[in-house]
């Protein structure tokens, strides 16, 4: 029951007893709201009682439709029609890879993609507030005034760029974002406060195209996520490509044109869901190209997708091992997306883990009702059990360093809120400013990893290379925002960036770059072997140049031809891949140059006592 | 934002100048009680956590993600042995990090170049169950050596703690990397 709060003397009471808060799944394919009603969290329907609003906008002569009647026109206006926006979220236009699949006009630009529709140049943050305004007036309607806050759910996968076009299109859309919520960890909550249920868990999250997998532990109303995983090119629709693919097969039909794909699609979907319930379903279907008859069966389904499903387990072994959990210490799965649905999905699961997943929730809306329960709560309507959220970042946070390494600050599965600082130092004598180049990702080389932001700090005042302290400080906030700083110790000289990146990486991509840093481990650390040896090379051959531009007048010539040798030599080795013969010219130097470096020594001391003893005579 | 302060007086809700043990209300030792550590750590987020601040006022909100951040910060030095440990050491005026004295002693160095080349050689031949009794071969000396640092540190002989402290990096970094060598083969 909701409490009804007495205000202090002076205070205005509040317009209603508690606040009005609404949870959002943003989805790739649906979305829902949900709010927490009477104690008890519901879905909020439309006036026809659908739960679900299609995730497609679009744009017409005279305004917005979302939802069901956008779809309805999606075939007819596809310029203009927007589906499956979540996809294009802090994304660039480099990112979209192949963009002919996508039926739209990309304009070209800074930043973000964006899309030309007849009610002019809109980009995805945009059009995912129109679905979030759209969501926002029913629960309006549906609460009787305006919303107070909102929690608006994100795939964990999400990077920095795709959370902060999510939080932007919500205040775009009119809403207080009260937090970001991982989608896995909302539907834990659901489950979690409604069985009140103690124990590790697993959140196997399947939805229209990504999927996710979280380890998350629930002692005394703490939900605490222990890791999390996933693969963001893997999702329901994929497997309706199986179907359609052998569908064609079948009839052996040569290549569609785009609308008879679409229906062919539209079909293969039906016939997948069809077998849930069902032991077979026909797919009969005249084309232009020719008749479709083909009857799946669930064998054959199996069969097609056989791989599919083998490829979501690969993730789920990698977050129990970040977890440092086996299968049998998981105590419950949560199934999560429509397409866990499919049978084959919940054998899988079931012998993977050695026990049936827990379906007892409606896998479509168990992540909205989620998101409502937590909205109820950051609003301050504090109803029953207590309860606390820890979760974690999912992809590690670094910088750039010299040799296009990435630097690690704060590592993947790292519980949130975290700050983490890390002391760089200057590369060259008197170097007066630093460019920080912030990335996200777990492979060794910045260039496989996502970037996020570049910054510069300056007025660094000169000093010899290494003598400057440069501390960069990491900070992600509950959202899974990062803002970074940076410092100079011994100055103070500052310059600090909230994370604001014009684009983020493509799902694909995450997935590839995960997948790629296990698989290519051996790789980056040979990579990173060069990569320094190069950095020293570099280093040794700055000094040497400028100590023989300083003081070459103490050399005799065999020394100074032997130098001069040894650095031509090391130049000449820099950008091969033989580490070995690079450390080895290096070495050759470094032992060329040591009475050198002996003799700068003696004149350095004796210019410092000449110094010194002007001071004292002035 | 830089600058401004709150209108009124905001208790800091955590004492920031406290080491990590007196923050998490532990004794400053190696030997640790897991469940006291959890117990605390979830009483303090309880507290702080931004999730218990979110109606607050912007100060508020920002005051609660300093202090959540430092309660993980305490949370996860204590947790891990080796974090621990070093963190102990420094407490101790023994900066582990930037130690110039840091060679492994050659004995041990040798043994373990030679169980990650047995390692590799298991890797390639595919051989999961062998890379599986290296892991546990590795565990086992981690939790000797874990028990070794224990009884230095706590007895205050430093020097023996750090470089029993060396070792133990170096030992689950390899059950790190063997661990994953494992978990490659047994994906493929």
């Amino acid at each position: 029951m909701t409490l009804f709060q007495i205000s202090e003397p002076g205070e205005s009471p509040l317009p209603h007893p508690g606040r009005r808060a609404i949870g959002i799944d943003l989805g790739t394919t649906n979305s829902l709201v949900a709010t927490v009603r009477h104690g008890l969290a519901v879905v909020l329907p439309d006036l026809e009682g659908r739960p679900l609003v299609p995730s497609v906008v679009r744009y017409t002569e005279g305004g917005v439709e979302v939802g069901y009647a956008a779809q309805a026109q999606a075939t007819r206006d596809p310029a203009n029609t927007i589906v499956s926006v979540k996809r294009l979220m802090g994304r660039g236009l480099d990112d979209l890879g192949d963009d002919r699949r996508y039926p739209y006009r990309f304009v070209e630009g800074q930043g973000m993609v964006r899309i030309a529709t007849r009610a002019g140049v809109r980009t995805p943050v945009e059009i995912s507030a129109e679905i979030l305004k759209a969501l926002r007036e029913r629960a309006e309607a549906s609460l009787g005034g305006a919303v107070d806050g909102a929690v608006v759910t994100v795939p964990a996968y999400f990077d920095d760029a795709q959370r902060q076009a999510t939080k932007d299109a919500a205040a775009l859309a009119g809403l207080t974002v009260l937090r970001l919520l991982n989608e896995p960890t909302a539907a834990a909550i659901a489950y979690g406060l409604d069985n009140a249920s103690e124990g590790t868990y697993a959140v196997f999250d399947l939805g229209g195209g990504t999927f996710d997998i979280s380890i998350l532990r629930l002692t005394r109303g703490v939900f605490e996520v222990l890791a999390t995983s996933g693969d963001t090119a893997l999702g329901g629709d994929d497997f309706d490509h199986r179907v359609f693919c052998w569908a064609l097969e079948q009839a052996k039909l040569p290549p569609l044109s785009a609308t008879d794909a679409r229906v062919l699609m539209t079909r293969a979907r039906d016939a997948k869901e069809m077998l849930t319930g069902h032991d077979a379903a026909s797919i009969d279907v005249e084309l232009s190209a020719g008749a479709v008859d083909a009857t799946l069966t669930p064998a054959i389904f199996g069969e097609i997708t056989k791989t599919l499903v083998g490829k979501t387990i690969a993730p789920v072994k990698r977050a129990l091992r970040d977890a440092r959990l086996s299968p049998s210490d998981v105590n419950g799965v949560v199934m999560v997306g429509g397409a866990t649905r499919m049978p084959q999905i919940q054998r899988a699961v079931a012998e993977f883990f050695g026990q049936p997943p827990l379906t007892n929730l409606n896998p479509e809306e168990v992540v909205a009702l989620g998101a409502a329960i937590q909205a109820n709560k950051l609003a301050g309507n504090r109803e029953g059990d207590d309860w606390l959220l820890l979760d974690v970042i999912p992809l590690s946070l670094g910088l750039e360093t010299m040799g296009g390494l990435s630097e690690k600050i704060i590592p993947r599965n790292s519980t949130i809120p975290v700050a983490r600082a890390q002391e760089f130092t200057t590369f060259k004598d008197g170097q007066t400013a630093m460019s920080l180049h912030v990335v996200q990702g777990e492979r060794e080389k910045v260039a496989d990893c996502r970037s996020l932001a570049r910054f510069e700090l300056r007025g660094i005042p000169p000093m010899t290379a290494g003598a400057a302290r440069i501390r960069v400080t990491f900070e992600v906030d509950a959202d899974g925002l990062l803002a970074v700083s940076a410092r100079e110790q011994t100055t103070g000289v500052a310059a600090s960036i909230a994370v604001k990146p014009s684009y983020g990486l493509t799902d694909a991509e995450i997935a590839r770059m995960l997948q790629e840093s296990f698989a290519h481990a051996a790789d980056d650390a040979q990579a990173r072997a060069l990569a320094e040896a190069r950095v020293e090379a570099d280093r040794i051959v700055a000094a040497t140049e400028a100590a023989l531009a300083a003081d070459a007048d103490l050399l005799d010539d065999a020394a100074h031809a032997r130098i001069d040798r040894a650095l031509a030599d090391v130049k000449a080795r820099r950008d091969s891949d033989d580490r070995g013969a690079l450390t080895a010219a290096v070495q050759a130097l470094n032992e060329a140059t040591a009475g050198f470096a002996a003799k700068r020594m003696d004149r350095d001391m004796a210019r410092a006592l000449s110094g010194r003893r002007v001071d004292a005579l002035g | 934002m830089r600058g401004v302060r709150p209108a009124f007086p905001l208790s800091p809700m955590i004492d920031f100048s406290r080491n990590h043990f007196d923050l998490l209300g532990l004794p400053a030792r190696f030997r640790i009680d897991a469940q006291a550590l959890e117990r605390a750590y979830r009483a303090l987020q309880t507290d702080v956590h931004p999730d218990r601040h979110a109606a607050g006022s912007d100060a508020e909100k920002r005051l609660a993600l300093q202090a959540s951040a430092r309660v993980n910060e305490a949370y996860r030095a204590l947790q891990d042995p080796v974090a621990r440990a070093e963190y102990l050491l420094h407490l101790r005026g023994v900066d582990v990090r930037t130690e110039t004295d840091n060679a492994l002693p050659v004995a041990f160095l040798t043994e373990q170049l030679e169980r990650r080349e047995d390692a590799e050689e298991a890797a390639d031949a595919q051989d999961e169950r062998r890379l599986a009794a290296l892991v546990d071969a590795v565990r086992a000396d981690a939790a000797r050596l874990q028990t070794e640092v224990e009884v230095a540190l706590d007895a205050g002989d430093l020097d023996r703690g750090r470089r029993r402290v060396r070792e133990l990096r170096f030992l689950t970094k390899i059950v790190e990397d063997l661990d994953e060598m494992r978990a490659a083969v047994l994906d493929r």
